[in-house]
């Protein structure tokens, strides 16, 4: 356990020396900041207001950018210390693969989670200090999917960096993942959807699949908890399950997800040549 | 110590080590010589349990490299050809090395300033912003404070100026004994001195291994 903490915290302390985190972290403190500077919080639109509707904007603008950014930063994570021979150094002292493994997994979360968390109690704590109600369901909500969703696209590209034989592969395959699950699933499903060549059920399951797709529902699954906005989309959700069980579903499946890539990049880890 | 039998190891077609079996043994010196594609590299590598043979295995002290990583990399150095580009400060890798291999900071302290390495200054410093030889001068001296059984070079002196080369020969000299140590080199006059054994390979075959 030693050892796994030991790479947990110095490639923690490595990642917030770099760049991409100092990046990282201003473009979602940034985002807050941005949107107490543009009034978010003083507007109303479709009767949210305050800091629901700036916590609102801020998990759709996040579901668009956060994935990218986790694969970006992470795939080349052991892919990178492969090419560059660091992974060759560090593995000649006695630390078992495990540890080196999961150890990299729990520091680059620690660095990706945390930036996305505090810009939330930076803005529950301003919007605190003006004054506005404190949305805590939605507050606990978003944290709960934020962490499901971090978990998700973390082990996606531990496991893409687990196999990948250089860093520009996987910067690339990372990137098809991402505008994959971003656009052109939707695009598909809708088009198979109008040209009725499956059932609207199994339509509905793809889509609900894509731990991208499942994220976006759930967040707005508080403000509108019979999801009318969705349409008759939501006849299928809400029949099947009931809401309470849905928001469950939503953190649940991204975590498990995550897990899932991250147990295969570890074996596939395991099992190839190190170097 | 380190017993190879019939190990072989391919790259797609290439075949880098064919069907290559030797052993090396306590107060050992070995110079690892022959030319780029030799698979000297490979063979190393596989000492440290870096690949999987598609032949063959490695053993050492009648341990798998690969099954029991810990146990055997507790009694193994290593020093690369070319030092990494690790992001970690001097003070982090330090941390690192003692943790994982229980190596004592103070000694990595001393050795650093046996290879007149101003460590205390540079303590913060990123190690990949060292200059080479600085590099060099770390990695050696952490191979050194490490105490194992086994120590590997790959051109430890590639990037040493000729002072630095000579402590570096002073220290390992007053820590040879009772161990096996594996130079990869191309330069033999410049180990010559300290080896006992030379080993030349060509195409992933030992081709010549005499003892001196």
């Amino acid at each position: 356990m030693k050892n796994l903490y030991l790479i947990a915290y110095l490639d923690l302390k490595e990642s917030i020396r770099a760049k991409w985190f100092v990046v990282y972290s201003l473009v979602f403190g940034g985002l807050i900041a941005l949107f107490f500077i543009a009034g978010v919080t003083e507007s109303q639109v479709m009767g949210f207001s305050g800091l629901s509707r700036l916590l609102l904007m801020y998990i759709q603008i996040t579901i668009v950018i956060l994935p990218i950014f986790i694969l970006i930063t992470t795939v080349r994570s052991i892919s990178g210390d492969r090419d560059n021979h660091i992974l060759e150094y560090m593995l000649s002292f006695p630390i078992s693969l495990k540890q080196y493994y999961w150890g990299k997994i729990i520091g680059r979360f620690i660095t990706v989670y945390l930036p996305v968390l505090f810009a939330m109690v930076i803005a529950v704590i301003y919007g605190a200090f003006k004054g506005a109600d404190i949305p805590w369901s939605i507050f606990f909500l978003y944290t709960g999917l934020l962490f499901a969703l971090s978990s998700a696209f973390l082990g996606i590209a531990f496991f893409i960096s687990s196999f990948v034989k250089s860093s520009e592969v996987a910067l690339g395959i990372a990137f098809f993942i991402w505008i994959f699950l971003l656009a052109f699933i939707d695009i598909a499903l809708i088009s198979l959807m109008m040209q009725q060549r499956f059932n609207e059920e199994l339509i509905i399951f793809i889509s609900l699949a894509n731990p991208m797709e499942l994220f976006r529902v759930a967040a707005i699954s508080l403000f509108d908890p019979e999801l009318t906005v969705m349409g008759p989309v939501a006849f299928y959700i809400l029949d099947s399950i009931s809401q309470s069980m849905f928001v469950l579903l939503s953190i649940g499946y991204p975590l498990v997800l995550g897990l899932i890539f991250a147990f295969l990049g570890y074996k596939i880890f395991e099992k190839k040549d190190l170097v | 110590m380190i017993k190879v039998s019939q190990l072989t190891k391919k790259f797609g077609s290439h075949i880098s080590l064919d069907n290559v079996s030797c052993e090396f043994n306590k107060n050992e010196s070995i110079a690892l010589m022959g030319a780029n594609g030799a698979g000297k590299t490979t063979l190393i590598r596989s000492i440290l349990g870096y690949y999987h043979p598609d032949q063959g295995e490695v053993l050492i002290n009648g341990l798998n490299p690969i099954k029991e990583r810990t146990k055997v990399l507790q009694e193994i150095s290593f020093v690369p050809q070319l030092p990494p580009p690790i992001k970690l400060s001097l003070d982090e890798l330090i941390q690192y090395v003692s943790i994982s291999a229980k190596v004592d900071r103070e000694l990595i302290l001393h050795y650093a300033n046996e290879m007149k390495l101003d460590i205390k200054a540079n303590l913060n410093k990123s190690f990949f912003k060292l200059s080479g030889g600085m590099k060099q001068k770390m990695l050696i001296a952490i191979s050194l404070a490490k105490k194992s059984d086994i120590i590997i070079y790959d051109e430890p002196t590639a990037n040493l100026d000729p002072k630095a080369r000579d402590d570096f020969y002073r220290l390992l000299k007053q820590n040879e004994e009772e161990k096996v140590l594996l130079f990869v080199t191309h330069r033999l006059e410049e180990v010559k001195d300290l080896v006992n054994r030379q080993i030349y390979m060509d195409l992933g075959k030992i081709v010549s291994d005499e003892t001196v």
